[in-house]
């Protein structure tokens, strides 16, 4: 209780500190909005439908995006880190790439697949794919031998031993990699967005500011945020938490 | 005499005042001493179920000296027969299990079991690993499961063998819980039954017990020996402990160190069932403890560099 009362006052404090900013007119108000001109602009974007629209957009191309990196680098990481070749040439290559903003991949994309969707796409794959790769190829050296050989001795073999045994087994070592993933898609996405118009969330924050409309660049932002937070937040933790509860990691409560 | 000890180079030499009542399957339960569930154990047959031919195996340390392991063992299991290894920690007994499994190659030589070659893994061979490998992502049931599942039963037959194995380790009321969720005896239990649910003709059994409370052992040695009974498996057991071997196997096979070898061969005509605190089977114990005392001997020396 303690700690969401602390978590109100906090941001109770942060508003009001805004209003009072906004009310002593400072800055004209598309520079400094007000904390309600941003709660109209929410609610305007949900009434007409512009918000729902970019959010499922977003949406669309993120589990599109997300889902093909992680079934890619869950076979690449495997293939990665159960090869010694593989280790260290592919692996190496990797990590150097993986210090490239995913956003540099959009030039390349754009001059590849031209202004559409599968341009979008590529930058959000490239931008995940590499952190659940490294992910993977890093469960599969943490991941105790022996639910491997365990597998195999009552029966397990080729992809019956990968889906049912090798996939769960790496699982508690590959969640901190997928939701990394999943944060990095998210940014991916956000930037590919803003860059061309494609309806997404990036292209409503770019709209707010064309129309010199700050309330909307904040209230889209939020919205941002808050999605960010949702999944994170929600979805991944109590993967987590399940998993920890599942193999007894976690303490009794 | 009740026990005796052969070369492995000879044939197996029996006392003769004993092999009748070993091999006289109805006699070899105690009179009155076996529980009543119990049934006529199988008469352990003369055919071989698993034979070793020439098996050695050698493989490179960190530091790039190779290393023999096992050199050259022959051996060979009767189907139905209760086969215990012992030997001094580094004598290769587990990577002979491994071997046997499938899970590992032999350097040379090779393993029969029912005179076809053994390539790879398979379900008429199971190993329970001493640290189990029970997954822990399944619930006790679907670890049970999981061999019948891979070896592609229906759903119908699944659901009745693990009300059956589960029964069998009396772990009915915990088909529903996660592994971790047990106590040790009961996990080892859960393997047991995850093992015997495939329906292998060989059960190989790493130190199962070693990590285990002494009543738990106990208890577990009297399942263990029940199961064997009513099911008639061949089980080929490794361990340390030489009372536990006499306790349980018809015949305890002592392993040199490093190399792994086969020194002697015990055949063990106590009447079943034992139990561990017995003077017959302390007596045997004493024994083959004996001869094994040589050979830790030689690992102390060799890992510590000292005589004891």
């Amino acid at each position: 209780m303690k700690h969401v009362a602390r978590q109100v006052i906090f941001y109770a404090a942060l508003i009001g500190i805004w209003a009072l900013l906004a009310k002593l007119k400072i800055w004209p108000p598309y520079i400094f909005p007000t904390p309600w001109g941003v709660v109209d602009a929410l609610l305007a974007g949900f009434k007409d439908h512009s918000f729902w629209i970019a959010i499922g957009v977003s949406m669309k191309r993120m589990m599109l995006g997300y889902g093909i990196s992680v079934a890619l680098g869950m076979v690449l990481g495997l293939g990665v880190g159960s090869n010694k070749f593989l280790e260290e040439t592919v692996g190496g290559l990797l990590v150097s790439l993986q210090s490239l903003p995913s956003i540099c991949w959009l030039p390349l994309a754009v001059l590849w697949f031209g202004l559409t969707e599968k341009a979008i796409l590529f930058v959000v794959v490239m931008g995940s794919l590499l952190s659940v790769t490294i992910a993977m190829e890093d469960g599969r050296k943490h991941m105790p031998k022996i639910y491997g050989m365990a597998g195999r001795n009552l029966g397990a073999r080729g992809f019956a031993l990968f889906w049912h045994v090798l996939l769960p087994a790496s699982l508690p070592y590959i969640i901190s990699g997928l939701k990394q993933g999943w944060a990095f898609a998210w940014r991916s996405l956000i930037s590919g967005e803003m860059i061309f118009v494609s309806l997404g969330l990036g292209q409503l924050l770019m709209m707010g500011r064309d129309l010199n409309d700050m309330s909307q660049v904040i209230a889209v932002m939020i919205l941002i945020i808050a999605i960010g937070y949702i999944v994170d937040g929600l979805v991944f933790k109590s993967v987590e938490r399940q998993l920890r509860n599942k193999w007894g990691l976690a303490p009794a409560t | 005499m009740t026990l005796n000890a052969h070369n492995t180079a000879s044939e197996p030499v029996f006392s003769g005042e004993h092999r009748s009542t070993v091999r006289a399957s109805a006699a070899r339960w105690k009179n009155g001493a076996a529980p009543s569930v119990l049934p006529l154990p199988q008469p352990v047959s003369d055919v071989p179920k698993v034979s070793l031919h020439g098996i050695s195996l050698s493989y490179e340390t960190t530091n790039g000296n190779r290393l023999l392991a096992i050199d050259n063992i022959d051996l060979k299991v009767r189907a139905g027969e209760f086969l215990c290894i012992v030997g001094p920690s580094g004598c290769g007994k587990s990577t002979l299990l491994h071997l046997i499994a499938g899970l590992d190659k032999p350097t040379s030589g090779h393993v029969l079991v029912d005179d076809k070659v053994v390539e790879g893994t398979g379900t008429d061979r199971i190993l329970i690993f001493q640290e189990l490998g029970l997954f822990p992502w399944l619930k006790v049931g679907e670890n049970v499961e999981f061999g019948m599942k891979m070896k592609g039963l229906s759903k119908t037959e699944r659901e009745e063998k693990i009300r059956y194995y589960l029964r069998l380790v009396h772990l009915s009321q915990f088909k529903d819980s996660y592994t971790h969720q047990l106590s040790g005896g009961m996990r080892q239990r859960v393997a047991l039954a995850r093992a015997l649910a495939t329906e292998p003709d060989v059960l190989l059994m790493d130190e199962p017990f070693a990590a285990l409370d002494a009543q738990t052992r106990d208890l577990l040695h009297d399942e263990l020996e029940r199961i064997w009974a009513e099911t008639g498996r061949t089980i080929v057991f490794v361990t340390h402990n030489v009372r536990e071997a006499v306790r349980l196997g018809d015949r305890v096979v002592l392993f040199t160190f490093r190399p792994g070898r086969v020194k002697r061969e015990f055949q063990v005509d106590l009447p079943r069932p034992r139990q561990l605190e017995e003077v017959d089977v302390a007596r045997a114990a004493r024994e083959i403890l004996e001869h094994l005392r040589e050979e830790i001997n030689k690992s102390l020396e060799v890992e510590y560099g000292v005589w004891p």
